[in-house]
Order: structure tokens, then C-alpha cells, then sequence
């Protein structure tokens, strides 16, 4: 045997599988929880046709006198006499349509800019970092309520809301964790490849981020949820009559002392979902920090 | 015989988690007497941090000593309640850890962090805690002990930073000090000091150590008795001459001939490295822990529970055939014969500079500060070639390596590659041709790959950029002979960098700058995060592959052993500058730079019958961005002639066969210099 030979044995070194984060999931019981509540809620949500519900802008005249959960009625009617756990689902459905995809759109725009800033910094970071901390600046309500009310309640006019008031503040994490790995050895070695800069941007930074980004987004999108039920509340929700549980909660308040049971609903409907991605953002971090 | 002061019978540590128990250390006897100095070798994940947490009973929250027990001074740490161990910490065992900086408070003064030891532990007065601390630090050559109370942590070197950490150590009046590879950070000069510091310390206090580390020259230098550690078992205990005249275990045998030393080099001898790698903790073998590597292994005797044996007075060994020499020599290896430079010039600096712009001053009126990184560095290297450049940290080495590859530009300089003059063009103002000329491997292995990415993937994206492979079969297959020639399982293209190894990570950033056929290679560091046993195999790896593509490497190191092992030419650098440059043979011998000589004189020679010269500098390396006015080394430099050195830049002497030394001193008092290493008088 040569020297030259001696390493080649330097091969198999039988390794415990480290499971990726997503395989762990089941270990933390937070996580779980939180994925029992969101699984829930996308299965009523699919399923709300075919049950046997009313239609959930049917007005059943006859049970305005009484609205209290019944036999007919499961959770009871609101005040124009519609079926409130119809009403409940489909609103289920236009939540977990928005809040998705208003928090994806957010992301779409607020990585690149974070990995702009983190990756070239100077010029180009400070201007995408002052006007972010410009927006930032406001307080977030009071941004909504501005641009909703200047352009209007509509799903695309609450995707743009969700987009400006989120972006800047993923971008501002995607630079933080741009700027942890800006140099180290890996980007210098693919810089003396010559990869373009939206390469390393994209195949060589973006996926070292995806960990806490990947809590960020159960949380925005928790977030988002809220942000859509005030705006329901306020009035500058999705425009009625279509269901939508921010509205649910308002039309509710007028009748709360007698009634509460309008507004009750829905707010459980809010805070459950809400907690559903929050706990799962909570498992999350937890397991990757267990390491 | 009289008890020892520290007696480990028995000792297993577990550590518990998710996936399993694993056993650290399976059982583990050994004992120190009162004023000894014990040291204990081993690599990365041997036990032996685990064995000295164990003492200190900072096991952490998954760590359990589940047998056996550690007597100090008669008492069973392992029993002793929270509050005898509080009190044993405060009078009988101190720990000096590994990074200074992490052991340190930072937003306390130096003084108030020294001070609590008495005020907590003795219930001394204010005044006496101070006058104590003052004496103590003046006890580790501290100048200015009251200065140096009133500062912050940050505002010390790492140096002075670990003497600090010492004395706090020693103020408890410790029997026992366990350190923890206390030198690993530093720098080789500063390194040398603070070994001279703590065998001194010894002699005046009477303390016993228990000194960790994986580097062999440390031990030869601090330690009277040795121990082995491989995998949490100790493999073998010698005293310290014996240990290194006549290693016993296989794993001793093979440790010490992966260690570099500066009476070799790679024309005389190859490195040895140890094939395979450690066993993981969970999947211990059978038997003798060192089995699944060793040249002796024989099934059914080297397979079962095996006893420390003694084989001569004080010399334990965990082998059943140590005496079958036969078997553990090396076997009679092929030298890797290193290429013959060619007769062309590859690499150039002529006049190279790198000024970093501080700016710093506000709204950018006047002048702003300059931190001078490089300044007219002057070499040339030949085709084939291993040109060295060795230094401390910050003396610009790194930089010239980021220059070099173009992750940086030149402020000022010729640079040339092939004769084309890079020194102003980044990687992406440069043709293809010349980034693909001028490849890197890198310092940190942990960083060197994505760790998102398998390892495979950059070896195939370089093929693609430099057009080396065309359709995605050819990628593979060249991917697949890259990944043989670094000796790696094809397996392993597969494979994400959290599952490899720290060798095995470097040799794919080998693989990775090879894969675009350079001219030039640039190693920064490549192996200083590493064991010796893979270092040796990294090393003999680049030397092999260097045989085969004829690459000019340039390899940036602080270890001047290796330097000699591997070098054609040495460059010295200190503070930006060159001080010495030559080839490898002159630069080891008189005339010396007194740099150089200094330098040499500091590293820890792994033989305890050698006596190095005492050269020990004093100071601390000034500030880039202030630099000396004349020579760069004269403020802290043992043979400075007079005012000349401070005021005017040395000459070149040159000593002939390209051997320069920037030094106001003649050659022919340069010359008159006594041998750095000597064997001992006795011997």
C-alpha cells in the first residue's frame, strides 16, 4: 500500500440520518396542534359545498326572530337571518385564499429586495433600507385604513395593502440573514466561477434563508388574517354580501349584549385560525433551535 | 507512593439526547500527582474537552458521569453537593478555557472580573482583592497591572486577553489547573509566551496541570506525563520522553508520524495519514476502539475488552501487540516526488499594494485613515512551484490571497498571471481564461460550501461556467473522476457539506478548484482547522495533484513546519511587508531576518530532547493603520541597531539564490547566529 493509496478509505462514515426540519414536525406537539387547527379549517373550508348547509347569503326570513343556534341552524343566524356556520366556512374559504396569497405576493416582493440590499449593499441598500424604514415608520392600521380606503376594498387592493406593509419588513430579514452569509467562503468560491450576482442571489443565499423565513410565513400569515378581519371590522373588507369574518364580527356588535353569539363565532373562527399558524411558527422555531 | 492529588477511577460519561445515548467516554482511569503537569493529546471528538467538563462537573444538561469517580484531594466530585463543589472550584481546581474572549465578561473591567475571585471566594477586603489581582497580573507580565484593571476586555489583545484569563485562574490559589487548549488561537509568538508563562507559573505556585491539546509540539514543551485519547479511551500514558522515543499504540505511532517537523521535508519524507476516520460515538467498535484502522488488526485478538498494559515502568499501553513492530512500521512508502519547477515565471508581484480606505473622517473633509494591507510585495514563482508565505495574523496575507484571486483589487502594483497583469481586475472584470487561472481553497472548511447545495453540485457548476464539460453526461462523469482524485466516495457528490467530514469538506473545495484546470492555486489555510492525521492526508493530497497538473500552488500558512514540509520558496511577511523571502532550505538556516528567527524560535518543537533558542518578542503588533516609519518589525524587534531602524526602510540583502532579507543588520552578523534547535546537553 502507497501512500498515495492510504486515504482512499477516507469514505463511508456511518452517520445518524439527521431528519430535515419538516420530518421532525411530529416530535413537537406545538407544531402539531397548530397544523390540527390549520388542516381543520382548509378541510371545512373544501368541503363547504357539499355539505348540507343553505346557501350562505340565503336569507331564511323566518328564523330573524330566532337567531340562536337550533336544529335548522347549527351556530344560529345574524340579522338578516343567514346561516352562520354557512357563512363561517365560506368565509373560511376567502380567508385561506387571501391571507396565502397576500403574504406570497409579500414575500415575492420583499426577498429580492432584501437580497439586493444584503448582496450589494452601499448605494443600493441604502435605499431600499431608508424607503422600507420610511414605510415601516407609519403605523401599520393606519397605512391600511389610508390605502383601502383610497383605492378601495377588493381582494387585488388587499393583496397591494398586505405587499406594502409587509414587504419592507421581509426584506429587512432577508438582508439581516443576507448579510450573516454575504462572506463567507461559498459566495467568494462562486464569485470565482463568475456567477452573476442574481445566481448567488437566488441559488446561493436564498435557500440558506429559508429556516426563519419559513416561520416568518406562518406568522405574516397569521397576521395577514387578522389584517383582513379588522378591515372586515372597520368596514373596508371584502364588499358584502359575499361572507367575510371581519364583517361577521361588526354586523354582530349591533346586537352583542342579546346576541353574541353574531359576533362570537367569527371572532373564534379569527383567533383559531390565527393560533394555528402562529403555534406552528412556534413549533418551528422551537425544533429548529433544538439542534 | 504518595495519593495523587487527582485520581479518575472508573469514569463514563453519556451524553443523552433525542436520537439516543452515546457514550463520550466508556471508562477512563488516570491520576495526577500534586504539581505535576499532565497533558492529554488527542483529536477532534476524542473526549478529551468531555474528560475536563467532567472534572468540573459542567457536563451540561445532557451530560451524566454514569460510573465511576474523580478523587480530588480524597473527596468524589462526582458525590459532592452543589456546594462543596463551589468551594472546590474556588480553592482547588481553576480552568483555563479555550477562546479568552468567550471566558471573559465584556461589559466588565478587567479589574472587577479579577477582583470578585478573593471578594467572592476568601471574603477578602476591597483592598486586599486589589492588591492581590495587581500582584497576580504582574505575576503574568502584564505591564501596567493598574492600566490594565481599568480596561474593557475588547481593548486587550487575545494575548493579553488569555494571560488575564491565567491569572484569574491562579488567584484562587488553585491545586489543580485544567486547560483547555489555551494556545489554540493564538498566534506562534504569542503562543510561545504564554507556554513560557504557564511553565513558569508551575514552578512558582507549585500547581499540577492537566493541559489539553491536539498539537504534539505543546505537550513536548509543558507536559511531564502523557496520555492518549482516541474515542474517550485513554490509549496509551508514557512520560513525555518516553511517549515521543517510543510510542507503543498503533495510534500514537501513527499520530506522531503525521505531525510535521522542521528537520524534514517533502523531498526527504511523505507525511503518513491514517486511513479512515474515527468511529462514531454511537457505533463504538468492538475491542480495541482503534481496530477499524489499524495496520495490526487480527480478528479474535484485537476484537475483545483490552487492558491498559504497562510495559515498562510508568508506560501504559491499550494494545495486545504492541511488540509486533512489524506490524505498525510505516509501511516502506512511496515518496510523492514533487514536481520540478519549470523554467517559466507564472506569478508575479511587482510593487503590489492594498490600502484599505477607513474613511472615518466625518463628512469626508480631510484626509481619512488608511489601513495599509499589502505594501510593494515583490516575488515571482515558477511553473510547478509551492511558494509559501508565512506570517502572523494581520500581517496581509490574506489579503494578497483575496488579491491574488481577484476577490479584492490591487490599490497599487503589477500582478501578473501568465504575464497578463491582474493586479486591478476583479473576478468579474477578468476573462474567463483568468479567473479559471487563478483558483482558491479556502481557510474555514465549514464555510468553503453551501451548506444547501450537495457536495457535488459546485464541482459540476464550475465544470459548466469554464466550459471544462459540455452535455450533462460528461459534467458527471468528470464530477465522478474530480471527486477519485480527492479521494472521495462517489456516494459522496450525493451528500449535503452537514454530513461530511472537515477533511472531507476540504478535499471537495480541492476538488472544486481543481475542476477549472488553474494555473495558479491559492491556498489560504487550508488545513490549519484541521487534525494532524488529516492535515497530513490534505497536504500529501495537494502534493500529489500538483505532481499530475503541474499547478503553481501558493500556500498561505502560519505554520512554519508545514511550510517546510511543502515549500520550494518562502515568503515572510510582517505587517504588509516582506521581511524575508528564499528558498525553503535557506530560509531555515543562518542568515535569518530576526523575524524569521523569532518566529522559528517559537514553534513548539514536537521532541522534549530539543531545546529551542529563547527569543521572545515583546510588544504587541502595531496598528495596520499606523505603521512604523522605517522598518516595519523594529518596534518590537530583538536586535534592532538604533535609530536607524525606526527612521529609514532596510535594503534588500541578498544572500544569493534569491534569498532576500529587508534588514539593516549585515549578512555577515546575520550570519553569526547560534542554531535555534539544539539537542540537550545530556543527550
Amino acid at each position: 500500500m502507497t501512500a498515495a493509496e492510504a486515504p482512499a478509505a477516507v469514505a463511508v462514515v456511518k452517520e445518524r440520518k439527521r431528519p430535515s426540519l419538516v420530518a421532525r414536525l411530529p416530535t413537537s406537539p406545538i407544531a402539531m396542534t397548530g397544523i390540527g387547527l390549520i388542516v381543520t379549517w382548509i378541510i371545512l373550508a373544501l368541503i363547504a359545498p357539499f355539505l348540507p348547509l343553505p346557501p350562505p347569503n340565503q336569507q331564511d326570513y323566518a328564523s330573524i326572530a330566532h337567531p340562536l343556534p337550533s336544529a335548522a341552524h347549527l351556530l344560529g343566524v345574524d340579522l338578516k337571518g343567514r346561516d352562520i356556520l354557512a357563512r363561517l366556512l365560506w368565509g373560511a374559504r376567502t380567508v385561506l385564499t387571501v391571507a396565502p396569497i397576500a403574504a406570497i405576493s409579500a414575500y415575492a416582493v420583499g426577498i429580492p429586495l432584501g437580497l439586493a440590499a444584503g448582496y450589494f449593499g452601499g448605494k443600493i441598500d441604502m435605499l431600499i433600507s431608508r424607503l422600507g424604514d420610511i414605510i415601516l415608520s407609519f403605523p401599520i392600521i393606519v397605512l391600511y385604513v389610508i390605502l383601502i380606503a383610497t383605492i378601495g376594498p377588493s381582494f387585488l387592493n388587499i393583496v397591494v395593502a398586505v405587499v406594502l406593509a409587509s414587504g419592507p419588513g421581509i426584506a429587512r430579514i432577508v438582508r439581516g440573514l443576507t448579510l450573516e452569509q454575504r462572506h463567507l467562503d461559498y459566495i467568494a468560491a462562486a464569485e470565482l466561477r463568475r456567477e452573476n450576482a442574481l445566481y448567488i442571489m437566488f441559488v446561493e443565499l436564498l435557500p440558506n434563508c429559508r429556516g426563519p423565513l419559513i416561520t416568518d410565513f406562518c406568522l405574516r400569515v397569521g397576521y395577514t388574517i387578522i389584517t383582513i378581519g379588522l378591515l372586515g371590522f372597520l368596514g373596508l373588507g371584502l364588499p358584502p354580501p359575499d361572507p367575510d369574518w371581519g364583517t361577521m364580527v361588526k354586523e354582530g356588535t349591533a346586537m352583542i349584549s342579546v346576541r353574541p353569539h353574531m359576533s362570537l363565532f367569527p371572532a373564534i373562527a379569527i383567533v383559531t385560525l390565527v393560533l394555528g399558524f402562529n403555534l406552528l411558527a412556534d413549533g418551528l422555531r422551537e425544533l429548529s433551535l433544538k439542534d | 507512593m504518595t495519593t495523587p492529588l487527582l485520581s479518575i477511577e472508573g469514569l463514563r460519561v453519556e451524553y443523552r439526547s433525542s436520537t439516543g445515548a452515546v457514550t463520550a467516554i466508556p471508562d477512563l482511569t488516570l491520576s495526577v500527582a500534586a504539581g505535576e503537569s499532565y497533558g492529554i493529546v488527542g483529536e477532534s471528538g476524542c473526549g478529551k474537552s468531555t474528560l475536563l467538563m467532567a472534572i468540573m462537573g459542567h457536563l451540561g444538561i445532557n451530560g451524566f458521569a454514569t460510573a465511576g469517580r474523580i478523587l480530588f484531594d480524597g473527596r468524589d466530585l462526582l458525590q459532592a453537593s452543589a456546594q462543596e463543589l463551589m468551594r472546590m472550584r474556588g480553592h482547588g481546581i481553576s480552568m483555563v478555557y479555550q477562546d479568552p474572549s468567550a471566558a471573559l465578561n465584556p461589559t466588565m473591567k478587567i479589574g472587577r472580573q479579577l477582583m470578585e475571585v478573593p471578594l467572592q471566594h476568601d471574603g477578602a477586603s476591597p483592598k486586599e482583592a486589589r492588591a492581590r489581582t495587581e500582584r497576580i497580573l504582574t505575576d503574568v507580565h502584564l505591564p501596567d497591572p493598574a492600566s490594565v484593571m481599568a480596561r474593557y476586555p475588547h481593548q486587550l489583545s487575545g494575548g493579553q486577553k488569555q494571560r488575564v484569563v491565567i491569572a484569574m485562574a491562579l488567584l484562587a490559589n488553585p491545586k489543580l489547573l485544567l486547560l483547555d487548549e489555551p494556545t489554540t488561537g493564538l498566534d506562534v509568538t504569542v503562543e510561545a509566551a504564554v507556554l513560557d508563562l504557564v511553565g513558569e507559573l508551575r514552578d512558582k505556585y507549585g500547581t499540577a496541570l492537566v493541559y489539553i491539546t491536539h498539537n504534539v509540539g505543546v505537550v513536548a514543551k509543558v507536559c511531564d506525563r502523557v496520555g492518549v485519547m482516541y474515542l474517550g479511551d485513554l490509549v496509551e500514558e508514557a512520560s513525555v520522553k518516553e511517549i515521543f522515543a517510543n510510542p507503543r499504540h498503533p495510534y500514537t505511532r501513527r499520530l506522531m508520524a503525521c505531525v510535521p517537523r522542521l528537520d524534514h521535508d517533502k523531498h526527504t519524507i511523505s507525511f503518513l495519514p491514517i486511513p479512515g476516520q474515527p468511529a462514531p460515538l454511537h457505533a463504538r467498535p468492538q475491542g480495541c476502539c482503534f481496530g477499524p484502522r489499524c495496520t495490526g488488526f487480527a480478528p479474535g485478538l484485537c476484537d475483545r475488552a483490552i487492558p491498559l498494559e504497562a510495559v515498562a515502568k510508568g508506560h501504559l499501553v491499550r494494545c495486545v501487540r504492541h511488540e509486533r513492530d512489524d506490524l505498525f512500521a510505516p509501511a516502506p512508502q512511496e515518496l510523492v516526488v514533487p514536481v520540478e519547477a519549470r523554467d517559466e515565471t507564472v506569478l508575479a508581484a511587482e510593487h503590489l499594494g492594498k490600502v484599505y480606505d477607513l474613511g472615518g473622517t466625518l463628512f469626508g473633509m480631510g484626509s481619512g485613515r488608511q489601513l495599509i494591507a499589502n505594501e510593494d510585495l515583490n516575488f515571482e514563482a515558477k511553473g510547478g512551484e509551492v511558494i509559501a508565505i508565512v506570517g502572523e495574523s494581520g500581517s496581509g496575507k490574506s489579503t494578497f490571497a483575496r488579491v491574488l484571486a481577484g476577490l479584492q483589487p490591487a490599490t497599487s502594483g503589477r500582478l501578473l498571471v501568465l504575464g497578463q497583469d491582474l493586479a486591478q481586475l476583479g473576478a468579474k472584470q477578468r476573462t474567463p481564461q483568468q479567473v479559471g487561472a487563478v483558483q482558491m481553497v479556502f481557510q474555514n472548511p465549514d464555510a468553503t460550501l453551501n451548506p444547501s447545495h450537495s457536495a457535488g453540485f459546485p464541482v459540476a457548476r464550475v465544470l459548466r461556467k469554464f466550459g471544462k464539460a459540455k452535455s450533462g453526461r460528461e459534467t458527471r462523469e468528470r464530477v465522478s473522476k474530480l471527486f477519485e482524485m480527492v479521494r472521495l466516495a462517489p456516494h459522496l457528490q450525493r451528500q449535503r457539506p452537514g454530513r461530511l467530514s472537515g477533511g472531507q469538506k476540504q478535499r471537495v473545495a480541492i476538488a472544486r478548484a481543481f475542476a477549472a484546470e488553474p494555473d495558479v492555486l491559492v491556498a489560504d489555510e487550508p488545513v490549519s482547522a484541521l487534525d494532524v492525521s488529516v492535515q497530513a492526508a490534505i497536504v500529501n493530497l495537494l502534493l500529489q495533484i500538483q505532481k499530475t497538473q503541474g499547478t503553481t500552488i501558493v500556500f498561505i500558512s502560519h505554520d512554519l513546519a508545514l511550510v517546510r514540509h511543502l515549500a520550494d520558496h518562502v515568503v515572510v511577511m510582517y505587517l504588509g511587508k516582506v521581511m524575508e523571502i528564499g528558498p525553503v532550505r535557506a530560509l531555515f538556516e543562518p542568515p535569518f531576518h530576526p523575524y524569521t528567527e523569532a518566529l522559528l524560535s517559537a514553534v513548539p518543537v514536537p521532541d522534549p530532547t530539543v531545546e529551542s533558542k529563547h527569543i521572545r518578542l515583546s510588544g504587541e503588533t502595531p496598528s495596520p493603520i499606523n505603521v512604523p516609519k522605517g522598518c516595519r518589525f523594529a518596534t518590537r524587534c530583538p536586535r534592532k541597531v538604533g535609530a536607524i531602524c525606526d527612521d529609514v526602510v532596510p535594503p534588500a540583502r541578498d544572500n544569493g539564490d534569491g534569498h532576500l532579507i529587508h534588514c539593516h543588520i549585515p549578512l555577515e552578523r546575520l550570519r553569526q547566529v547560534e542554531p535555534i534547535f539544539q539537542p540537550e546537553a545530556a543527550g
